[in-house]
């Protein structure tokens, strides 16, 4: 039972890694074939990072992620304070409704509906292109802000519902009571929500599809034109990148929480 | 007395949707006093302290500190400080650093501020904690903090609401006489909520016993417990057989269909009243000698006595009793003229004192804490 | 009574502007696209059109049920297995599992491609070692392969979650009543799992039925899925009238089977 468990197991890992086993190994290829390998090198990491475009998407994709996440984390966080102190009511409940909807609509129906919106207010404005950054940035704000409310609300739903009266019983104002005493203490809540739309933001491409123009492109838009014709292993050298990127901030993020964990663990022993 | 008097409620209503919280009522707390708000949940007695907090407005009626309304101060600009429920310490802050909170509100020195903070600590049997995180805190540690935060602002009143609640018996015992004491030091005056009889009965100079927003006496503990108002008090303080009677002259009552004599005086003739008898207070004798007889329905032990349901003509009757009685055992009663307290008829009379449905469960469920309605 | 607060409830007013404009009026615009042609008049053309893509939705369907249950059958058992491990390798078991989801969809799917070509890398092992090669690109299989492949964790992760937070004293109790490892599994593990298992399915099932890449490169334009010819109204026909009747009947059809899920969801529950 054991050893089928771990063949098991290492079945599913092989099937998912594979794609990217294959991928990593060929950006070392020496050919354009992701067939047979005709050698090691480097060269299409070398063109990788002589080529603009890819290197400009990167920026791109970056500073959207930035700009969404943070946009999403705020606006995302008031919602929250604001609905939380709702309790039960219709207005709650509709507003939660409508939370859910970019949850579980397909994401290729949230990217078409906001596409027509889009094209409809250029429509009635005579904006030539109206899809660009602003789109993009409005839609992955919307996509976001579902996942921080969501992450936001239970941690307000477990502090203490007297910690801001406390405050404010030791001589806090109502607002600065907010900034020193709750906020603090959902700030996990927010971090993660933060991080979770900064990585949706960051790995989006079904959305950003539909409401990207040729003026802004992220690197899910450039890696799908490329791999509408034949894909070069530059390709290939750039996910490999990403991959070891991702792999290490995982690495680091991990040993950070084990620290953490032994740190309280020190301090209660 | 007039004189001493800190805080006022005077005609105080609150109504939450269509809940009457608080019905005109009214309310002096004396300077220095120990005073506990008792009651089951949901009687009001959280949103008195709440009024007094600044954390409810009333609908209607003055709020008066130090002869001063206070009704449009917000809580932050008022000298009072409140222990809440579940704590609501500061989470991200350490002890140190939740003790120092108001001061460093108040914009006090640094020295100053570790003065106060020591000083706390030591008050509240907390020294050398100051680094500790509050999640690492037991219960009963995080109580101590709470209290030496609110204090170390040194309000003139503090504010308890149910904060032994959380804890078990043993320490719950320990942190009232811990309370008890430092409330004695340091000379200021406590409001307390609870709805632990024993509670309110051990550490208070005076009682405040609510039901559905309505006070229903206030009066030292012995006060309470030997002369309640009306059946309502003398069931939620301390278990009473509560039987209806008629007083057929001063000091002489009818009930049970035997004539008793006792101390009150001042009734109507044949007025009908309710009259209350302690469990404790009735002697159990051989049936013929005694003035009430009955059967034993149900015989718990209890330690240092046993507790017994005695039926007398339908009417279940609670007494305690060193000695042990079989059920079915046929006994007299001797109830002595003290023992017998009469009180005029009230809304709440036939409501309680007959234990023909008693468990101790029912006990435990109405227990459960008061949440506030909004 | 006068409360405070209401300046707190305030703060949710910017969100809730945003809602409405940018979660709630584009389903509008959805609506008001499908019921007009190209010069914004009324018309129910877009609607009869849509007779024409039956087959194709019943396809995306059945496709997405099919590559639902496989990955219900591959995920079950790892996180079953999973779960059972020290916190520590569960943990980065857990990891592994998430890690491909952070690399781009369409570079995996790519890769596939790699692997599954005629020429590509399974051929060329099984020509080396003397067997046929086998053609396997292009076809349906293909096209659920890859979705099995991009979603699995999706359905891995729900049930994991169930699963590790299931008190395995209840499993001892049901093994200190008599029942053998078997029974466990079947009348413990699967219906106190049945949460996790609901929305693992849903998250698995919502994607492939309206998934448009997986199945343009692994199928090879034979097996065109909704999402496709969504995806063509939209950005090579530009008929946007047809694109949102069609993302229309697609959003309702979801709508519906979530509805039945839940329905399902509510009655396991009772079952247990």
């Amino acid at each position: 039972m054991k050893t089928l468990s771990k063949i098991y197991v290492a079945l599913v890992f092989i099937f998912l890694y594979a794609p990217i086993a294959v991928l990593i190994v060929f950006s070392f290829n020496d050919s354009t074939s992701t067939v047979v390998m005709s050698g090691f090198s480097l060269r299409w990491y070398k063109i990788l990072l002589a080529d603009g475009t890819t290197l400009k998407a990167v920026y791109n994709t970056l500073i959207l992620a930035v700009c969404s996440s943070v946009i999403s984390t705020v606006l995302g966080t008031a919602a929250s304070i604001g609905i939380e102190k709702y309790k039960k009511s219709i207005f709650r409940s509709s507003v939660m409704a409508a939370t859910n909807v970019p949850m579980m609509n397909p994401e290729i129906v949230t990217g078409v509906s906001m596409m027509l919106l889009f094209v409809f207010i250029g429509r009635a404005l005579r904006i030539e292109s109206v899809l660009g950054f602003a789109t993009i940035l409005i839609a992955h704000i919307t996509f976001s802000l579902p996942y921080v409310i969501l992450t936001v609300l239970p941690k307000l739903r477990q502090t203490d519902k007297n910690l801001a009266e406390a405050a404010q019983d030791l001589g806090c104002k109502p607002v600065s009571a907010f900034f020193k005493v709750v906020l603090p203490a959902i700030m996990p809540g927010i971090v993660t929500g933060m991080i979770m739309a900064f990585t949706l933001s960051l790995d989006d491409f079904i959305i950003t599809y539909f409401t990207s123009g040729p003026g802004f492109q992220t690197l899910p838009i450039v890696i799908f034109s490329m791999t509408k014709k034949r894909v070069k292993p530059d390709m290939y050298a750039l996910s490999a990148l990403i991959f070891l990127s991702i792999l290490i901030l995982l690495i680091l993020y991990n040993i950070a929480q084990v620290k953490s964990e032994e740190k309280i663990k020190k301090k209660r022993g | 007395m007039e004189n001493n008097v800190i805080i006022a409620l005077k005609n105080i209503s609150v109504t939450f949707g269509d809940n009457n919280v608080l019905k005109d009522l009214n309310l002096n707390i004396r300077d220095k006093e120990f005073i506990t708000l008792l009651g089951p949940s949901g009687c009001g007695k959280t949103t008195t302290l709440r009024i007094i907090a600044g954390f409810v407005n009333p609908d209607e009626g003055e709020v008066i500190f130090d002869g001063k309304k206070i009704n449009d101060i917000p809580p932050h600009k008022r000298q009072l400080n409140t222990i809440f429920q579940r704590y609501a310490l500061f989470p991200h802050l350490n002890v140190y650093e939740n003790i120092a909170f108001g001061l460093r509100i108040r914009k006090q020195s640094e020295k100053q501020i570790k003065e106060t903070v020591e000083e706390m600590l030591e008050l509240v049997n907390l020294k050398g904690f100051n680094k500790r995180n509050i999640t690492s805190l037991s219960g009963g540690q995080q109580q101590r903090v709470a209290i030496a935060r609110a204090l170390a602002v040194k309000p003139r009143v503090l504010l308890l609401d149910e904060p032994l609640g959380a804890l078990d018996l043993k320490l719950r015992k320990d942190m009232q006489v811990e309370l008890k004491n430092i409330q004695q030091r340091l000379g200021i005056t406590f409001i307390y909520v609870t709805h632990d009889q024993e509670e309110a009965l051990s550490m208070s100079d005076t009682v405040v016993v609510m039901d559905s927003g309505v006070i229903q006496q206030i009066g030292t503990p012995i006060d309470i417990y030997n002369e309640p108002r009306n059946a309502f008090v003398a069931d939620f303080i301390g278990e009473s057989n509560i039987i209806d009677g008629v007083m057929i002259d001063d000091c002489l009552v009818d009930f049970s269909g035997h004539r008793f004599v006792c101390l009150d005086k001042g009734f109507d003739k044949n007025e009908a009243v309710d009259v209350v008898v302690r469990p404790e207070d009735v002697d159990v004798t051989e049936p013929e000698k005694g003035m009430l007889r009955g059967t034993v329905t149900s015989v718990t032990f209890k330690g240092v006595h046993f507790e017994i349901i005695v039926d007398i003509g339908g009417f279940k009757w609670m007494i305690q009793t060193t000695d042990y009685h079989p059920e079915g055992a046929n006994i007299g009663l001797y109830i002595e003229p003290d023992a017998i307290h009469i009180m005029k008829k009230s809304e709440y009379s036939g409501m309680f004192g007959d234990y023909s449905s008693f468990s101790e469960e029912f006990d435990e469920l109405s227990e459960i804490d008061e949440e506030e309605e909004e | 009574m006068r409360r405070s607060g209401t300046g707190a409830k305030l703060i949710s007013v910017p969100y809730v502007v945003w809602a409405a404009l940018f979660i709630i009026a584009p389903l509008f615009f959805v609506v008001y696209y499908s019921f007009t042609n190209a010069a914004g008049q009324f018309t129910l053309d877009n609607i009869h059109l849509l007779t024409k893509y039956i087959p194709t939705f019943l396809r995306s369907i059945w496709f997405g049920i099919v590559a639902t249950l496989i990955c219900l059958l591959i995920a079950f058992p790892t996180a079953y297995i999973i779960s059972q491990k020290s916190d520590k390798i569960q943990r980065t078991m857990i990891l592994l599992v998430m890690l491909p989801m952070w690399m781009s969809f369409l570079i995996r799917t790519y890769s596939w491609m790699a692997i599954l070509q005629d020429t590509g890398l399974i051929n060329s092992f099984l020509v080396k070692i003397g067997i046929d090669p086998v053609h396997m690109i292009n076809t349906g299989g293909a096209v659920i392969l890859g979705m099995v492949y991009n979603f699995l964790p999706y359905m891995i992760m729900p049930i994991y979650s169930v699963m590790a937070k299931l008190d395995f004293s209840m499993v001892e109790a049901a093994q200190d009543l008599g029942s053998n490892r078997i029974n466990v599994i079947r009348r413990c593990i699967i219906p106190m799992s049945i949460p996790g298992v609901i929305s693992g399915i849903t998250m698995v099932f919502v994607p492939s039925v309206s998934t448009f890449y997986i199945s343009q490169k692994l199928g090879g334009g034979s097996f065109d899925l909704i999402g496709d010819v969504i995806e063509r109204q939209f950005q090579q026909s530009y008929n946007y009238n047809l694109g949102a009747s069609l993302s229309l009947v697609l959003m309702i059809l979801i709508l519906l089977s979530m509805a039945v899920m839940n329905h399902f969801s509510d009655e396991g529950e009772m079952v247990i």
